[in-house]
């Protein structure tokens, strides 16, 4: 490599002080103590006796052996096919109506866009008393002349109000995403089509989602990797109960941490997670090339 | 956006867990008693939890503590009182510990007493609170200590041994026509099944709910033991190894409990909320210390637990003051307990928690203090109401046995559930965790 001149250095320096502030937070606030819970998960660490003592790869050998914890990867298995499913479908064809020219379009958007910026602990109490035995939705319902369920005290209906309160708190930021996507999708290629004596399904089909499909990997990803964070919701409505049939992983893993102390094997979860994140988006990105537009 | 970034918001997710282990500082536990303290260099800041968030009685903790300020300037410049909120309060405690930020002193609930007792968390106050002068440890009755020692030791100061007790809104229950319980508690007929039938009777009249175990809410079962006591039932052995779920006392019970809420509609349903001192219901079981919350909206009464099969049960709720080890300065935190629980403070102090003191247990020291409560009220509910008492379930493995019993009842809160069944599967789950 030629020397480089004194100003091509000062650049260098100038650009490493920019970046400082974050690379620094996100060693200290992010790596250090990503690193730490792999550390502690190497532990059995009692918070009451004070104890924290080094066990090797035991807490994963525990986990090979423990029913609650594969209850808690099938909980959000279900809970992530269901919200995903959902999510996007219901966003996508918000979209679509929404990207029409008709009236009101605007009012609309706003409307499914709300929830997203409400704040998630006050959205999902407000659906606990909807949800509620004698609550608002079984008040319509009872309107309708059907006699709902007690929602979250049903192993089924909690899991799936679980997924709808959810669903209906982010649907409106994939449906944005989407909604741009539409939009950058040109306007003669539909006609061209339209020339050629295409349908409609036609060409949503075979000219609008090749185009959006790089905003369907996008969203894809962020809805799967969010699906196994959901922590929030499961506390509020239903504690992960009834029985087990909500405590999904990241629940699981609370559980585990603070209120039974585990906080070394809770690490490992947290361990386990990670991976399981890790790997699904691997997958994600590595299937890409078979059906992403710009990567065919 | 890059798959790069992905991981990257996963280990945010890792990180928020790991943010709280990374500040801890893991240093060896002791529970070496506690003596007198030596004067630290400077007058240290002294932090006690506590899950009451009433006004009145965090003023009075202030007082006692300005006093002891007052008087040791040396060895305190202050004591704050943290509240955390009683729903997460052992969680958020625990969390704290995890964080290397223990708080001195600490409320401790009495199901998580052996939990705490055995695990060395807490220093041994007895050496202490024996030689403080005027302190009066014998004046304490000794069943109220029983659940804060370990051979020797003794963890906690019992400051609140609080009988549960029914509260009743005489209002709904004239209205509906139905027996004044008072009247039954003088004949003799005040049993669960007359209080059922009240509940019932009065529910379907005012539109409201009828009989509410304060706090349960289908989740906190350890609250039920304020009913299956009067069947003798409980739901593990006395030492804590056997799970006793599928006794019969218990059974016929818990089947009271399921009939009550889904056949007779004197208990509130799953999922329903309902706050008796709002109104909402005829009758609740909840601790005396709950009386603050009237503010005499409607007229009510407060009768001791009615009789089940086995008979009449009194059960309390204990709450204990410990001093963590692993505090920075236990020394001077156990010294502040003395002070805060000698004899003269503990007087104050029983004007909203009934105390463990022998001396103490009086209907005229409790009347001073609780001006809603009459002397016949006091003698009968709190003074008789600690006698024979039995605890709240407690177990040093509490917590999980608390998720795990939760999670199997629940399948017991349906209308066609098979409760024998429940219970043995309650048994099956719970027995490798008592046994542990």
């Amino acid at each position: 490599m030629a020397t480089v001149s004194a100003a091509v250095r000062r650049d260098w320096l100038v650009g490493y002080a920019m970046v400082a502030p974050v690379v620094l937070g996100a060693l200290a606030f992010v790596v250090l103590p990503l690193g730490m819970v792999v550390w502690y998960s190497l532990h059995e660490w009692n918070v009451l006796a004070n104890t924290f003592t080094f066990v090797g790869a035991e807490n994963y050998g525990r986990m090979a052996a423990d029913d609650g914890l594969a209850d808690a990867l099938l909980a959000s298995l279900w809970f992530s096919i269901g919200l995903v499913v959902l999510n996007i479908v219901l966003a996508l064809l918000l979209a679509v109506l929404l990207n029409q020219r008709l009236p009101g379009t605007t009012t609309f958007r706003t409307f499914f866009f709300s929830p997203v910026v409400v704040s998630l602990v006050a959205w999902t109490i407000v659906w606990s008393f909807l949800l509620q035995a004698d609550g608002g939705i079984n008040g319509f319902l009872a309107v309708l002349g059907v006699d709902g369920p007690n929602w979250l005290r049903h192993e089924t209906t909690a899991m799936i109000a679980v997924i709808i309160v959810q669903v209906f708190k982010n649907v409106g930021l994939n449906m944005i995403l989407f909604l741009a996507a539409l939009q950058g999708v040109p306007e003669e290629l539909q006609e061209a089509a339209r020339l050629d004596g295409a349908g409609a399904w036609r060409r949503f089909r075979s000219i609008t989602l090749p185009l959006i499909s790089p905003t369907i990997l996008l969203v894809s990803i962020i809805t799967i990797v969010g699906s196994l964070e959901v922590f929030a919701q499961i506390d509020v409505l239903t504690g992960g109960g009834p029985g087990n049939s909500t405590t999904v992983l990241v629940y699981y893993l609370y559980q585990q941490a603070f209120r039974f102390n585990e906080f070394g094997y809770a690490s490992a979860i947290a361990v386990l997670l990670f991976v399981i994140v890790l790997v699904l988006t691997l997958l994600q990105w590595q299937s890409r090339k078979r059906w992403v537009f710009h990567e065919v | 956006m890059s798959a790069q970034h992905t991981p990257r918001r996963t280990a945010v997710t890792a990180a928020a867990f790991g943010a709280v282990l990374a500040l801890t500082a893991c240093g060896g536990g002791t529970d070496a008693p506690v003596g007198e303290p030596d004067a630290p260099a400077e007058p240290v800041d002294l932090r006690m939890t506590v899950w009451t968030a009433d006004e009145a009685q965090l003023e009075l903790f202030q007082s006692i503590a300005d006093d002891y300020v007052a008087e040791n300037p040396e060895l305190v410049s202050g004591v704050t009182f943290e509240t955390i909120p009683f729903e997460d309060y052992t969680t958020s405690l625990t969390t704290q510990l995890a964080g290397g930020n223990a708080p001195d002193l600490a409320w401790i609930f009495e199901s998580n007493a052996p939990e705490f007792v055995a695990s060395g968390a807490l220093a041994d106050l007895r050496p202490l609170l024996e030689s403080t002068e005027g302190y009066a440890l014998d004046d304490i009755v000794p069943s109220a200590l029983g659940l804060w020692e370990d051979s020797e030791g003794l963890y906690a100061y019992p400051f609140s041994t609080s009988p549960f007790a029914m509260f009743v809104n005489t209002d709904q229950i004239a209205a509906a026509d139905q027996t004044d319980p008072a009247e039954l508690v003088a004949s003799g007929g005040w049993t669960f099944d007359a209080a059922r039938d009240i509940a019932a009777a009065t529910a379907e009249d005012s539109g409201k709910q009828g009989l509410v175990v304060r706090d349960f809410d289908y989740q906190t079962w350890e609250n039920l033991a304020t009913v299956w006591s009067g069947w003798a039932a409980a739901p593990w052995s006395e030492d804590g190894t056997q799970c006793t779920f599928t006794e019969p006392e218990m059974v016929e019970a818990m089947t009271w409990i399921h009939d009550a809420a889904f056949e007779d509609g004197a208990m509130p349903g799953p999922g329903t909320t309902a706050d008796f001192f709002a109104g909402d219901a005829a009758m609740t079981i909840t601790q005396i210390s709950r009386a603050s919350a009237l503010d005499g909206s409607f007229d009510w009464d407060v009768v001791p637990l009615p009789a089940g099969p086995a008979g009449q049960q009194n059960v309390v709720g204990q709450a204990g003051i410990g001093v963590f080890a692993a505090g920075e300065h236990p020394d001077v935190a156990a010294d502040f307990l003395a002070h805060f629980t000698n004899p003269e403070n503990a007087e104050q102090l029983a004007g909203y928690f009934p105390p463990p003191r022998a001396s103490l247990l009086n209907a005229e020291t409790l009347a001073g203090a609780n001006p809603s409560l009459s002397a016949e009220q006091l003698q009968a509910v709190v003074v008789e109401g600690v006698e024979d008492a039995v605890t709240k379930p407690a177990h040093k493995n509490f917590a999980q046995l608390s998720e795990t019993v939760r999670a199997e009842l629940d399948a017991l809160w349906t209308e066609d559930a098979d409760v024998e069944a429940v219970l043995t599967d309650t048994c099956s789950a719970i027995t490798p965790l008592l046994e542990e």
